[in-house]
Parts: C-alpha cells; sequence; structure tokens
C-alpha cells in the first residue's frame, strides 16, 4: 500500500495541502492571506526535498500515468524551490498594491502541482492535463490584478494563446494515439519502433512539439510574451519566467528521449529551428525595449533558445547540459525580479530602464547586485552563466552541431549589448530619484541569488553535487 | 438506409447552421444557429455510437456554454454590425487558414484510405462506450480523473476570485438572523406615563 | 485496409440496435417538432389580424422606446453561469460512473467519493465567500 502511495506522494502532499489552504483562509473575520502564504512556501518546500528525502523506488502509479524518477525528482525541487522563492517575493508587492488575497498562495500550489504532474508524465494525457492544471491557473494569476486594465488583458492573452497551443497539443496527441494505438509514452516508443515514423506519427510530434513550445515561449510562438510579461504583476511574471518554463521544458524532453527517442532525425530539425529562431527573436527584440519586464521577457526567448541547443543533440550530456543550463537561468531571473521589485518609488512601481540611471550613487548596494546578475546572464567567466552556457554548448558541439552553437554564441554577444546597456545605465547616468528602501524577504533573495551566481563560493563542494543530481537526472530518463 | 437518410440530414444541418452562425446579422440568432449546429453534431456522434460525446455536446455545450455565449453577447454590449465592417479587410487571411486547414482534412482522409492508422477495436462490441468509459475512467484513469476534478476546483477559484466583488452598502436579508430573532430582543415595552412622553 | 467505404457509417446488427435505443428520443423530438410548429401554424391561421401603425410600434408604457432592448448584464450573471458550466461538467463526468453501475467495484466508489468531495470542497468555498449571495 505504501509502496504505491509513495510514488504520487508529492503530487497527493500538494493536492491535501492546497485544498486544505483553500478551506483554512476562508474567514470572514480576520486576513490570512499572509499566514496562508507562509504555510504555502512551507509546502514547497516540503514537496521540494520530498523526491530525495523520500529515497522512494522509481516506479509507475495510476497504472503508467505517472512515472516518477531521478528527472521528476530533481525538477520537482528546482520547480518547488523557485515557486517557493516567488511565493515569498509576492508578499510585499501584494501587500503594498492591497491586492493581497489567500487565493494567491492557493492557486500558485495548485500551478505547482500541475507542473509536478507534467515532468513526471509518462502518458500523453497526464501530459495534458498537467499542462492544463498549470495554464489554468497561471491564467488567473496573471490577471490577479483585475482592476488593472494591462493585467487583465494580459489574462486574457495568455488565456486565448495557452487555449490555441493547447488546441495544437491535443490535435498532435490524438494524432499519435490515431498511428500508435496509445497514449503511453513507452508503448508509443515501442510502436514506432515496428511501424518506424510515419506520416502520421511526425504530423502528431510536430504539432505536440507547436504547441509545448508556445509554453517555452520558443520563437514563433513568442508573441504573447511580452505583453504578458509586462501586463501582469511582477512577482507573478517573476514565477512565470522561472518554474512553468522549467517543467515545459522537461516534457518537451521527456516526450523527445521517451516516446519519440528512436527517431532523434525527425525531432531534431524542429527544434534546431526552434532554438535558433528564439535566440535571434529574443537578442534582436530586446535591443529596443524600455519597460525591464518586457526586456526580461525576450531575454526569456533568448534563454529558452539557448536551452534548446543541447536538447538537439539527444545526449545524456545534453539532456545534463539543458538541465544545468535551466536551473542557473532561474537561479538568475528570481534574482533580477527580486531587484526589479525593489524599484518602488514613493507613489509606486517603476520599471523602465531609465529609471535604473545612477543607481550606483544613489543605491549602491542594488546597482552591485544587478550587475553581478547582469554579468551572469551574458555569461562571462568567472560567474555562473558562464557555466550554464558551457554545459549546455558543449554536448551539442559533441554531436556534431558546431554551428548551432555559432549561432548561440553570436545570439550571446548581441545580447550582451542591453544587458550592458542595463549596467551603463546604472553606473554611468546621472541618478534621479531614488527608490524606497525595499523589504526585508525580497532583499534577503535578491541576495541568495546574487550569491548564489558569484560562483567562487559555491565551486568547491555544491556545484559538483549539484551536477551530479543533474547527470543522475538524465541517466534516469534514458534507462526508463 | 434510414441510417444513410438521418446521416446527411444532421450533416446537412449541420453545415447549414455553421454557415448561418457566421453569416447571421443578429449574435443572438448567430448562438441560435451554434445551438443547432451542436444538436445536428451530437446526432452525427450518435449515429457513430459515440454516445458519450454525444451527450457531452448537449449536456455542456448546447446546456451551459451557449448560455454563457449568450451572457456574453449581452453583457460585452458591442456593436456587432460595427464589428463587421472589416470583415473584408482580413478575408484574405481567413481564406488562407481556412485553405490550410482543408488542406489538412484532406490530409486525414488520404490517410484514411492509405490504412496507415491503426484500428482501435472495442473490446467487447455489446458493451456500449458509456459503459467503456466507465470502466476505465474509475479504475485505469483514476489519477487523470481525480486531476480533472482538481482542474474544475481551480477553474471555480478563478472565476470567483477574478468576478466576485464585495459590494458595501448593500442591505442584505440575512434569514438565519431574521428565524432567530426572538419577542425579547425586538419588542420593548415601555410604560408610559401619561402626559409625559417616552423623555 | 478497409475495403467497403460505401457510406462512412459503420452498419452492422450491433449498430443497428444501438440505435433502435434512440428511438424514443427520436420520437420525443418529433412530438415537440410538430407540437411547436402546431403553435406557430395554428395562430396564424385562425387568430384575426388587424394591424396598422401604432399596434406594430415598439411599446414602453406609452412612451417610445428609449433605448436599445439589449443592455449589458451585470458580470455576476456571468459568475453563475460559469460555476454552472464547472458543476455540469462534473455531472457529466459521473454519467459513465450512473450507466456502469452494477459493474462497479468499492474502489471506484471511492474514487468517485474523492472526486465529488473536490468539487464539494469548491462548493463550500463559493458559498463561504459569498459567490452564491445574490445582494
Amino acid at each position: 500500500m505504501f509502496q504505491t502511495l509513495s510514488t504520487f506522494l508529492p503530487e497527493l502532499f500538494l493536492a491535501l495541502s492546497a485544498s486544505l489552504l483553500l478551506g483554512f483562509g476562508l474567514s470572514k473575520t480576520n486576513d490570512r492571506s499572509v499566514i496562508v502564504r507562509y504555510i504555502s512556501v512551507g509546502v514547497l518546500v516540503v514537496f521540494a526535498f520530498m523526491g530525495y528525502v523520500l529515497d522512494r523506488p522509481d516506479g509507475v502509479s495510476f497504472s503508467g500515468l505517472l512515472f516518477n524518477n531521478d528527472f521528476s525528482d530533481f525538477l520537482k525541487a528546482i520547480i518547488g524551490l523557485s515557486a517557493a522563492a516567488a511565493l515569498m517575493l509576492s508578499k510585499n508587492y501584494f501587500q503594498k498594491e492591497s491586492l493581497d488575497r489567500y487565493e494567491f498562495s492557493v492557486l500558485t500550489l495548485y500551478a505547482v502541482l500541475g507542473m509536478s504532474i507534467m515532468v513526471s508524465a509518462n502518458n500523453l494525457l497526464a501530459m495534458y492535463i498537467g499542462i492544463e492544471m498549470q495554464s489554468l491557473a497561471l491564467y488567473i494569476l496573471a490577471a490577479f490584478n483585475r482592476d488593472s486594465l494591462r493585467a487583465s488583458e494580459a489574462g486574457l492573452k495568455y488565456f486565448v494563446l495557452g487555449a490555441l497551443s493547447s488546441g495544437l497539443l491535443l490535435y498532435g496527441a490524438s494524432l499519435i494515439y490515431g498511428f500508435t494505438g496509445s497514449l503511453d509514452f513507452e508503448t508509443i516508443r515501442a510502436s514506432i519502433a515496428l511501424t518506424g515514423p510515419t506520416t502520421g506519427i511526425i504530423a502528431g510530434m510536430v504539432f505536440l512539439l507547436c504547441g509545448l513550445a508556445f509554453k517555452i515561449s520558443a520563437a514563433p510562438f513568442h508573441m504573447w510574451t511580452p505583453d504578458v510579461y509586462e501586463g501582469s504583476p511582477t512577482p507573478v511574471t517573476g514565477f512565470f519566467a522561472a518554474a512553468p518554463k522549467l517543467a515545459a521544458m522537461a516534457i518537451i524532453t521527456r516526450l523527445l528521449i521517451v516516446p519519440f527517442g528512436d527517431i532523434i532525425g525527425q525531432w531534431q530539425q524542429v527544434i534546431v529551428v526552434l532554438a535558433v529562431l528564439s535566440m535571434v527573436v529574443g537578442a534582436l527584440g530586446a535591443i529596443m525595449q524600455t519597460n525591464i519586464k518586457r526586456l526580461m521577457a525576450y531575454s526569456s526567448i533568448a534563454n529558452m533558445g539557448y536551452a534548446l541547443v543541447p536538447l538537439a543533440a539527444g545526449t545524456v550530456a545534453g539532456v545534463q547540459g539543458m538541465l544545468v543550463f535551466m536551473t542557473i537561468y532561474i537561479i538568475t531571473v528570481i534574482g533580477v525580479f527580486a531587484i526589479i521589485l525593489q524599484m518602488r518609488l514613493r507613489n509606486g512601481m517603476v520599471e523602465q530602464v531609465s529609471d535604473l540611471s545612477g543607481l550606483s550613487k544613489s543605491n549602491p548596494g542594488m546597482a552591485f547586485g544587478l550587475t553581478m546578475l547582469m554579468v551572469s546572464l551574458i555569461g562571462i567567466p568567472p560567474w555562473l552563466g558562464f557555466f550554464g552556457k558551457l554545459f549546455a554548448f558543449v554536448p551539442a558541439v559533441e554531436a556534431g552541431l558546431l554551428w548551432l552553437v555559432v549561432v548561440a554564441l553570436v545570439a550571446s554577444v548581441i545580447s550582451a549589448f542591453y544587458y550592458l546597456r542595463i549596467i551603463k545605465t546604472m553606473w554611468f547616468d546621472e541618478p534621479n530619484r531614488e527608490f524606497i528602501r525595499a523589504p526585508r524577504t525580497t532583499r534577503v533573495i535578491a541576495i541568495a541569488s546574487i550569491l548564489l551566481v558569484i560562483p567562487v563560493l559555491i565551486l568547491p563542494g555544491l556545484s559538483g553535487a549539484a551536477l551530479g543530481l543533474a547527470d543522475s537526472a538524465a541517466q534516469a530518463l534514458f534507462a526508463q | 438506409m434510414l441510417i444513410a437518410i438521418t446521416f446527411y440530414l444532421m450533416a446537412f444541418t449541420a453545415v447549414a447552421a455553421a454557415f448561418m452562425v457566421v453569416a447571421s446579422r443578429n449574435p443572438v440568432h448567430s448562438v441560435m444557429y451554434l445551438i443547432l449546429t451542436f444538436f445536428s453534431a451530437a446526432g452525427l456522434f450518435i449515429l457513430m455510437g459515440a454516445e458519450f460525446i454525444a451527450l457531452l455536446l448537449v449536456m455542456v455545450y448546447v446546456g451551459a456554454v451557449a448560455v454563457l455565449f449568450l451572457f456574453v453577447v449581452m453583457m460585452l454590449d458591442v456593436d456587432f454590425v460595427e464589428l463587421k465592417q472589416g470583415f473584408l479587410q482580413y478575408i484574405g487571411i481567413g481564406a488562407t487558414v481556412a485553405l490550410i486547414l482543408l488542406a489538412e482534412m484532406i490530409m486525414v482522409g488520404a490517410v484514411y484510405f492509405t490504412g496507415e492508422s491503426k484500428t482501435v477495436v472495442p473490446t467487447d462490441p455489446n458493451t456500449t462506450n458509456l459503459e467503456a468509459f466507465g470502466q476505465v475512467l474509475y479504475t485505469d484513469y483514476a489519477g487523470a480523473f481525480e486531476a480533472a476534478g482538481l482542474i474544475l476546483l481551480v477553474a471555480l477559484i478563478g472565476a470567483v476570485v477574478l468576478t466576485l466583488r464585495e459590494r458595501k452598502g448593500v442591505r442584505t436579508q440575512n434569514a438565519a438572523k431574521q428565524m432567530s430573532r426572538t419577542r425579547e430582543d425586538g419588542v420593548e415595552l415601555i410604560d408610559i406615563e401619561p402626559g409625559q412622553g417616552l423623555g | 485496409m478497409r475495403t467497403s467505404l460505401s457510406l462512412p457509417i459503420f452498419v452492422c446488427e450491433f449498430m443497428t440496435n444501438f440505435l433502435i435505443g434512440y428511438l424514443p428520443v427520436v420520437i420525443l423530438f418529433g412530438i415537440a417538432l410538430v407540437l411547436s410548429l402546431l403553435f406557430l401554424l395554428v395562430p396564424a391561421v385562425i387568430a384575426p389580424k388587424d394591424p396598422d401603425f401604432e399596434k406594430v410600434s415598439t411599446y414602453e408604457c406609452g412612451f417610445n422606446a428609449f433605448d436599445d432592448s439589449r443592455m449589458k448584464f451585470d458580470v455576476r450573471f456571468y459568475l453563475v453561469a460559469i460555476l454552472f458550466i464547472i458543476f455540469d461538467i462534473e455531472v457529466a463526468f459521473l454519467f459513465p460512473y450512473a450507466v456502469s453501475l452494477e459493474s462497479m467495484t468499492w474502489g471506484a466508489w471511492l474514487i468517485v467519493m474523492i472526486f465529488l468531495a473536490e468539487l464539494a470542497a469548491g462548493l463550500a468555498y463559493a458559498w463561504k465567500i459569498g459567490a452564491l449571495d445574490w445582494e
């Protein structure tokens, strides 16, 4: 009994605690949003470590619906921690904007539950249900500031394009089901091994990849990203940039390696095209942006492109490179959003790049931190971002995709321009106004993220262990 | 023979009504035609033996989604005649999309003839597919079933979070409070001396 | 390979039996159609008609109509409709259970009850927070 229960214990734990918190937060007399938020953060942290602490056996649950192994455990850890950080970041923002409602934390928990189902999905049905649960919660979070026109627009845009992508995904899934006769990943693989890649299977696979490319906002399916990033409440944007991207990337990886693992020749070109377009669009689109949230949107498009580069190799090292790159990206992006959330004047938030001018004089600590994060995003050697790109690009070179890596390096150089522009604005422009002192939680998260991207502190012990975890995750996926 | 007649009747109604959804000037009529389309599609599904999907169409789409469409049509207060002015602008893009969809349908049809696809044979031809659903939905797919319940829960929370507004200063009737009032709470007997008033 | 493709419908004995099961529905629709047509046609034939301009013009308590008769709905109607859809879909999920109740195990019963509990939690939430109150 416990054996079967333990295979889906993290999901069960999340579902139960979210539902209990939904009831607990409901109180007419006193506002429980703060305590619900703290409990939710605790729940997410426990969820993140559950896979590793329990040391549960690999295995399927619900007759093959979910499959947990080191791969899903690794992703759940990163997703849980980044969601917890994003939830902590939201505390002060929502209180200041007097939007704080406890449903925010509950919906975040449900979104993470959806991601958890996504990363351990072993079946097209589980994949779809996970994606829908995650997306539905995220649409609501995007429009959470319902009195703001831009937030409502962001929610609506996200919803309409998300529904479109779900349609593509379902059409692809139905084609795959029609041509292989199964929803189960392993059975699909066996069926493809038997028949070879027929037209229908390839069409279905491409539709699936298009639907999922929407979720990671890879070009040419990126149109929603800048508007949604700009319109949503800033902590929600920070959340969007981190955990959902990783979950969608994970399900893409699982699809490519498990059911379509034998037809790498068919999907490699799709991934290469997505990667090249994302890198180019992300690098060029951000140059003209003045709003820092829109800029981060294009930056995330470009980074999804980099993350797809090792995936195109289709090797163990490639999957490991993707995981390492995504983890480092998430650490950095949470730090960046923790700093964006500190851009508060007396009369509200500002989010223009020009608002940062002269930050080095008015607030040197914040300027230093943002500089560290930007340098890491560029990928200059001693910082962590460099190692992310190193791990991402080496497997692609080994798989003979040298030209793809050259494109990625050129895109990195182009995108260095707008990161450097932010640094220049902070250090060499005249200060015009001063931000009010940021709350402690935001500063602590920013400092934690900055300490993580300066690798001198973590190189000896942590990084080796983290790489080992990413490696065993990648191995587990191929062993499946 | 009868089945063939029914099929063509339903198919014709579905296509004609779908055309009218787009063509009719009054948006409320569009919704009505949409309901007719759903009904004919449900009939077609029954002819194919897919009664669960037919029931879903009637219950969910006709019963609920169409009502919601009506609300939205009423609520938006959009001048639909004005909205349709730009119709000709988008006809090029629309036609392209329609052509692509047509090409896709032909491709799917072609696959039907080449016999590439797998035919999924029902295990027991004497169970209807509603029963077949029941046999797997609550056992093999129990996890997906519960997760679907949670998705509905998220949708419910979302609908409440995004639309419910607390209205200040509204006098609401509280039946329980009314019922629990006793004579002692509500009535006070005061002896008034003649000519002194309540003072 | 399929051999016969004369009709898009798979006609076999089972299908015919299955469709005959829907005969009552067809009869019901037939009666509904005949009745509604009757109510439309009979007045057209036997009711007295004597229209003039004033009689057929829009009537609003003695005034000419002030506004378009379609007006904006309160967003609360929308909330009610969404809640209705959600519980409607819940019912749709229970339909297969009702039909194959005889072959269901207690395990399946438990699964259905958990499903109902999830939605009941949602109902309790909507109720307590006041989404079901009108004013």
